[in-house]
């Protein structure tokens, strides 16, 4: 054991939490940075495939980040987007053959948008600004960090699509046990649309930005 | 009317910003002058203040909206009766349509202004009086059967994101009672579309199918004569049938100078020129039917003279009015005589140049300066 160990940062210190915390809030790469929208309109008319499709991004961004930041210090910097569309396709590759071996169902629902998470502006956001200049642990942190913060957005918007959309949450009926329908209930047929999602992350960013001042842009 | 003056002044003062009542300035100031003109004087600068604010313009409009409601009223308890085979005297058919097109005024009403009034309280701003106009058009605009629940769902979504969300009245950049009217159209399209809910409480044998309806799935024959749809005592949605009361709305909004004459001018123009090319190269019946009938069919009269006027979303620039209006009457007659899930064309082009009207403007405006600019250098140089 050589000084230079001892003096290490704790696993979480108050930089890593910072790294795991900012991107659930103030940070968003949803609702801040306004990446990854594409995904978010297009899966999130259920909730299934949207919390399939949050996994998804979670295990694919957590992973692709610690191995580029272990690749970090080898990569010829002239050919760094390319090592890293090799290392998230491959990755997305083995989530895309997970899920079809085990959730058919979703996968097809989801059908091209899996593979699309190779082109999830996030991802390669992630790697290009974090992983190439950090270690391994904050760059696990930092992936965990802003996938869970576009998974909370899909997951959020997927809920009130699903519910006014379809009245169900998780494919369970609860308008129709709650009656709603015998009363004159229609479903909302907007809110399969994706428009709609459109609409519902909008009202989350306002949501967001009338609680957090510091967001508020100085007239 | 002197009492409630003397009464008004006398509570005023606790409705000020820091009195007891401050945080309700905007309501007070919203109803005292919706009673009484404004007596504001400027205190800095020299500008002239007209005793026609916005209230008094929107004032203007409702009134020219109100023979379409009229007409809209009876027309509702004649289909009525008109499909159940049963004959009743202009009274009792006025005063069925009236029971059912009178709620749904109502819900407007109170769902808008509540919250209006509600944004107007927390942002501290006045009361914006747009509403008193879109309140009106939304039930004009819907079919006689729409739930009233509905209504009010599509009411706030127009109010909250497609007005305020914006801004307020002023800043929105699509008609917020088109906004209502296409919100409800994609969410419940079994109440907005079809032949079943355009007649209140129908028999079910009555094909009660719109001119539009008819026309986009090749019943040409079944389309109304020229005469009824032009009187307007054919199905459809409750203020839009009938173009004599359309025009006498027109006339009241032209000679007040509330609406603009080269916008509707130039709807008609367009809607004609590409019914016209239609007619020229047509391939099926809907295609054949002459230019001008285009005009008196469906929501094209209505929307020319009432939406695609409202000085808000529509282009601000006297070039850009006419480029405006002509697109709208164009895109109305393609989509609605193409497109066939869409039967009516005039919602979603009147929408559709609400979105483009800036750019309309922007570009008129540079094309303006950079002719004034060449004049300049012309001059500079002799």
């Amino acid at each position: 054991m050589n000084s230079e160990k001892n003096e290490r940062e704790p696993l979480f210190s108050f930089k890593n939490r910072k790294l795991l915390l900012n991107p659930l809030n103030k940070d968003n790469p949803i609702t801040i940075q306004v990446l990854g929208i594409c995904s978010a309109l297009a899966v999130t008319a259920k909730l299934e495939p949207a919390f399939v499709m949050a996994l998804s991004v979670i295990a694919v961004l957590a992973i692709s980040n610690v191995i580029i930041s272990l690749l970090r210090n080898g990569i010829p910097p002239r050919i760094r987007i390319i090592v890293q569309l090799v290392v998230i396709a491959s990755l997305v590759i083995l989530v895309d053959q997970f899920l079809k071996a085990f959730v058919f169902d979703v996968s097809k629902q989801l059908s091209v948008f899996v593979g699309l998470i190779i082109t999830n502006c996030i991802i390669m956001g992630r790697l290009e600004a974090f992983a190439m200049g950090n270690k391994p642990w904050p760059a696990f942190l930092d992936g965990m960090g802003n996938a869970f913060g576009y998974g909370w957005i899909l997951i959020v918007v997927a809920f009130f699509r699903e519910l006014l959309g379809s009245g169900t949450i998780w494919g369970y009926p609860v308008f129709d046990k709650l009656g709603l329908y015998d009363v004159g209930y229609k479903n909302n047929g907007f809110m399969i649309l994706p428009p709609m999602a459109l609409i519902i992350v909008g009202i989350i960013i306002w949501i967001q930005r009338a609680r957090n001042k510091d967001l508020i842009e100085e007239k | 009317m002197k009492a409630l003056r003397n009464f008004l002044d006398k509570i005023k003062p606790q409705f000020e910003k820091g009195a007891k009542f401050g945080i309700f300035g905007s309501s007070f100031e919203a109803f005292e002058s919706f009673l009484f003109v404004s007596n504001k004087v400027t205190s800095k600068g020299s500008h002239i203040r007209d005793s026609i604010d916005m209230k008094r313009t929107m004032s203007v409009v409702v009134i020219a909206l109100i023979p379409a409601l009229l007409f809209g009223m009876w027309n509702v308890g004649y289909q009525h009766f008109l499909s159940l085979g049963e004959h009743a005297d202009f009274w009792a058919t006025f005063w069925f349509g009236f029971l059912k097109v009178f709620p749904i005024i109502v819900v407007c009403y109170v769902v808008g202004l509540g919250i209006e009034f509600a944004f107007a309280q927390v942002r501290g701003h006045e009361v914006n009086e747009g509403f008193l106009v879109t309140g009106m058009i939304i039930p004009l605009i819907l079919p006689p059967e729409i739930p009233l629940w509905m209504v009010a769902v599509a009411t706030a979504f127009a109010v909250i994101i497609g007005k305020e969300v914006f801004g307020g009245t002023g800043m929105n950049i699509l008609n917020p009672a088109l906004t209502a009217r296409t919100f409800l159209f994609f969410a419940y399209p079994s109440n907005m579309s079809g032949d079943k809910v355009w007649i209140a409480e129908k028999a079910d044998a009555f094909s009660g199918a719109t001119p539009l309806g008819d026309a986009l799935v090749g019943n040409i024959d079944k389309i109304p004569s020229p005469l009824e749809m032009f009187i307007g005592n054919i199905p459809g949605s409750i203020g839009e049938t009938s173009v004599i009361a359309i025009l006498i709305g027109a006339f009241i909004l032209l000679y007040t100078g509330a609406g603009s004459w080269r916008i509707m001018f130039s709807v008609v123009l367009g809607g004609l020129v590409m019914g016209w090319i239609f007619n020229l190269c047509a391939i099926n019946e809907y295609m054949q039917i002459p230019a001008w009938e285009h005009l008196i069919m469906g929501g094209f009269a209505f929307g020319a003279v009432f939406m695609a006027t409202d000085p808000v979303t529509a282009s601000q620039t006297t070039k850009g009015k006419i480029i405006y209006g002509f697109l709208i009457g164009l895109l109305a007659v393609l989509i609605r005589v193409i497109n066939p899930a869409y039967p009516e064309g005039m919602m979603l082009a009147i929408l559709f140049m609400n979105v483009f009207a800036p750019l309309i403007d922007h570009y008129v405006i540079e094309a303006n300066i950079k002719k004034r600019l060449k004049r300049a250098k012309k001059l500079i140089k002799i």
